[in-house]
């Protein structure tokens, strides 16, 4: 077993279709919240092999397309000092803040590098002394374990020129957000996989006794998204609002202790603006008073002009679920892959993107 | 952006281990991860860290699921 190919398989896939269109007789609308979830249902047509009563909502689970206009113009601010050298998961490059982009400001001469792990940023940090090493700390639960280990190993090698600005956002209360939020009708939420392989499906219990509203966390492969669908299908048609996990090979019910042990140590929760949802309560993560030390926005002025949103950009509406791409007027006019007007469109996760690539 | 493939571990070295996964061999560190792997284990790489050790137990019973699913024709 490679837990891969397993879940690719078209026979399989075609049976469970079959039970999908045996069993589903309610209208349901079923929001995937991840961002990979969004691009494995489109490259994989799921869309068109389920029955019209079955709607697939995309939800706000791409961590560059909620990164907030202001945070991005602070990343920008801090990569026009002298001595600093701004390390980034590449995905954010694109990103436009009000006036500008990580991207230009590299074209303009400023020390951005894109690495693939945090890891490679505290080794930039240590061979250029001279340098302040920022590092960009963007993503959900997922990724938030990985930047705390970084600061954990930063306080004990006593690294002095690592800092990160903590732009971490975490999923189930942007979930409850929406819900809350009333312009949205979900009836059944497909969980992120590698979230909640941290996280657990058990933090999911509490959306789905308040709303009751089924969440079934699934993997990756067209199987799992099918397999996924089915069991929340059956869940809907019985009434039912219940946690389960169809991606069992990589998710527990009580998540990953350990890496949650890792982000208590080092992170406290604090309210954070998402963009599109606005701020949401407790959604995030800021350093806690003894790793201040590695807060950017303790060693550097990050003080900015109101953030201004492109006039006519719906990503805010998109990220929500509530409007899909196509009714955007700036969609594949302005805004298109190679000219990103909004967020969505620029992350190869957002919706808007996967809408573009492979809807016709 | 979480995206995260599963690797199998060739080699084990205090926090890191040498994972590979078609053809590309990587250094991951395994501060995160919930369980310690054992050489030939598969785990979950996401950002050049193993988030999490797949129990082979809990991959073969999804795969039973489907079997059972439509060896028994009952609903449910």
């Amino acid at each position: 077993m490679k837990h891969l190919d397993e879940y690719r398989d078209r026979e399989l896939a075609q049976r469970i279709i079959e039970r999908i269109h045996a069993s589903s007789k309610k209208g349901i609308r079923i929001m995937e919240v991840c961002g990979t979830h969004t691009v494995s249902i489109f490259r994989n047509g799921i869309r068109d092999v389920l029955p019209s009563n079955i709607a697939l909502i995309s939800g706000p689970g791409c961590p560059v397309c909620v990164t907030a206009t202001e945070e991005i113009d602070k990343s920008i601010k801090l990569s026009r000092e002298h001595d600093v050298i701004i390390t980034t998961f590449g995905d954010l490059m694109r990103v436009p803040g009000s006036k500008s982009s990580l991207q230009k400001e590299k074209a303009n001469g400023a020390d951005i590098r894109v690495v693939y792990s945090v890891s490679d940023a505290i080794k930039i940090a240590s061979n250029n002394p001279q340098k302040r090493v920022v590092f960009l700390g963007i993503g959900f639960e997922t990724t938030a374990p990985t930047i705390a280990a970084a600061v954990l190993e930063a306080k004990s090698e006593g690294i002095k020129n690592f800092f990160v600005l903590v732009l971490h956002k975490l999923i189930p209360p942007a979930m409850e957000a929406l819900l809350s939020g009333g312009d949205l009708k979900i009836d059944g939420f497909m969980c992120p996989g590698h979230v909640t392989s941290i996280i657990g499906a058990s933090s999911y219990v509490p959306v789905t006794q308040r709303y009751h509203i089924p969440c079934v966390v699934a993997g990756f492969e067209p199987i799992d998204i099918l397999q996924a669908i089915y069991m929340l299908v059956e869940q809907l048609e019985e009434g039912q609002a219940q946690v389960e996990i169809q991606y069992k090979r990589g998710v527990t019910f009580e998540g990953n202790k350990n890496a949650m042990a890792i982000m208590e140590r080092v992170f406290d929760r604090c309210d954070t603006v998402w963009r599109g949802l606005g701020v949401i309560s407790k959604s995030g993560f800021k350093l806690k008073v003894q790793y201040r030390e590695f807060a950017a926005e303790d060693s550097f002025d990050l003080s900015i002009p109101k953030a201004k949103e492109h006039p006519g950009c719906m990503c805010g509406e998109i990220l929500r679920g509530v409007v899909t791409p196509a009714e955007c007027p700036l969609f594949r006019r302005t805004c298109n892959p190679g000219h990103p007007v909004g967020p969505c469109m620029v992350s190869s996760e957002g919706t808007c993107a996967a809408y573009y690539k492979y809807q016709a | 952006m979480c995206l995260a493939v599963p690797m199998e571990v060739l080699n084990i070295d205090g926090n890191r281990a040498w994972v590979s996964a078609g053809g590309t061999k990587r250094e991951v560190r395994l501060d995160v991860i919930d369980q310690r792997p054992h050489i030939g284990d598969y785990v979950i790489v996401h950002a050049g860290f193993a988030i999490h050790r797949i129990d082979q137990e809990m991959a073969k019973e999804t795969l039973k699921m489907f079997e059972e699913m439509f060896s028994n024709e009952a609903p449910g």
